[in-house]
């Protein structure tokens, strides 16, 4: 159970590579408007699960973790296991819909 | 916890019945809750789970509301209305209405964790939605390359050659804004003159970086797993072309969501909700209508706003009249409640 981490391009192989739990993470910035309006859905999912972790990539200052991933769009939210991504949600969502999408790793 | 537990209110009917519901949280949507809050009919404003502030959370600075002279950011301007209408005794639900009855005297609206909201007057505001261009390859290169937000992913393009489709405001103000990022911007037009406004057309013919293809129309997009390039159409000769391209900005329009209210309100061909002008009533009594939901003339933040005012002032009339009815029958409300006394 846990508020939102920021992981950057130093610590992300470390926080979300090497995390034993599955992690999602939101590649987002601080001129991208559906970024801000998805992330109380996120800190919502945060603080009432702790299977999934989740964590805040900033494109703008990571650039190197986006390119990796090939980002050409945000918000962008990568869910991570065991190293790799498994799933990719593009574009701002229903709060109703984010919570079925991630059902298989919140539940 | 193990899962992400039940809602508390799941199924859950809040049985209070309100004086107003608003629907919707742009421009409309938070100047009705700002003026029915000042009525104090405490206003409930359903504004989604995730298109609080609505359409100009995806838009720059903003040059055209008045009262800020210097522009004002589209983000900065919908959490100003938003903190306003909260000031003055708003409460906001911060999901999505699914379902609603707004037949009866009450009116129901259901949002998507199952709860019921209950009022006696709703107002719609629900704005509009982009256009897709309706190609094959367009929902799979959607996120890879293809984009409706220039603000959100100009940025990923730096130095690339992009192209931007349309030719009303927005598709200027987009083309104007990737400048920032791209080496070319192509702006694709169906037509050989623009509808946007004199001074957004100015700006982006004096712009070096832009770059018009007129008389065009995309009818294919291009790429495995990213866009590639596009191929396009002359609608005068015919002809088509190809385009390298790293990634195509659609900006052709914008369709009213009116699907929520569609058996239930009366609405034109193209779904926009019909009102009863100069009022905001729609067919139903003691439902009311603003914004780009309404609106497919004049589409501007200061309209949307504008609107949402009267949408607010009409509710305010309305339960007024139904209260002064009284013990009277239904139908008789709805005639008060009809009766122009500005």
């Amino acid at each position: 159970m846990g508020s939102i981490k920021h992981v950057t391009d130093t610590d992300f192989d470390q926080a979300v590579l090497q995390n034993d739990k599955p992690v999602l993470v939101d590649f987002w910035a601080e001129w991208c408007g559906p970024c801000r309006m998805i992330a109380p859905v996120l800190e919502e999912i945060a603080g009432t699960q702790d299977k999934l972790d989740i964590v805040k990539l900033n494109v703008d200052e990571n650039p190197q973790t986006a390119a990796t991933y090939r980002i050409t769009s945000i918000p962008a939210l990568n869910v991570f296991a065991g190293g790799h991504v498994v799933k990719q949600i593009i574009g701002a969502r229903p709060k109703a819909a984010l919570l079925r999408e991630l059902e298989d790793y919140t539940a | 916890m193990s899962r992400i537990p039940s809602n508390p209110y799941e199924r859950h009917q809040v049985t209070e019945v309100r004086n107003v519901i608003i629907i919707g949280s742009g421009p409309a949507g938070y100047t009705a809750a700002i003026y029915a809050a000042l009525a104090r009919l405490h206003p409930l404003v359903i504004e989604g789970s995730v298109t609080w502030g609505g359409a100009l959370m995806t838009t720059t600075e903003v040059e055209n509301y008045p009262g800020f002279r210097d522009g004002i950011m589209g983000p900065a301007l919908m959490e100003e209305m938003r903190a306003q209408a909260e000031r003055f005794g708003a409460e906001f639900v911060t999901d999505d209405a699914e379902w609603v009855d707004l037949t009866g005297a009450v009116k129901i609206v259901r949002d998507a964790s199952g709860r019921e909201h209950r009022a006696r007057s709703v107002i719609l505001a629900m704005g509009s939605r982009y256009r897709e261009l309706g190609l094959a390859n367009e929902k799979r290169l959607s996120g890879h390359g293809v984009s409706w937000c220039a603000t959100c992913d100009g940025f990923f393009f730096r130095d690339q050659d992009i192209a931007v489709v349309g030719g009303g405001d927005s598709a200027m103000e987009e083309a104007t804004f990737l400048t920032r990022f791209a080496r070319k911007v192509y702006v694709i037009h169906r037509r050989d003159e623009l509808r946007a406004s004199k001074v957004m057309q100015e700006r982006a013919f004096a712009n070096g970086t832009i770059e018009f293809v007129w008389n065009t129309e995309v009818v294919d997009i291009h790429g495995e797993d990213k866009v590639s390039g596009l191929t396009l159409r002359n609608t005068l000769t015919g002809e088509q072309s190809t385009l390298a391209v790293s990634a195509l900005f659609v900006a052709i329009g914008h369709d009213p969501r009116s699907e929520l209210v569609a058996h239930q309100v009366r609405r034109d061909e193209e779904g926009y909700v019909l009102v009863d002008q100069p009022s905001t009533r729609t067919d139903v009594a003691g439902v009311f209508a603003a914004g780009d939901l309404v609106d497919h003339t004049y589409r501007q933040a200061v309209t949307a706003a504008g609107t949402g005012c009267q949408a607010a002032l009409d509710a305010e009339r309305y339960l007024a009249a139904v209260d002064d009815a009284g013990a009277l029958s239904e139908p008789a409300v709805a005639l008060a409640a009809t009766t122009d006394s500005y």
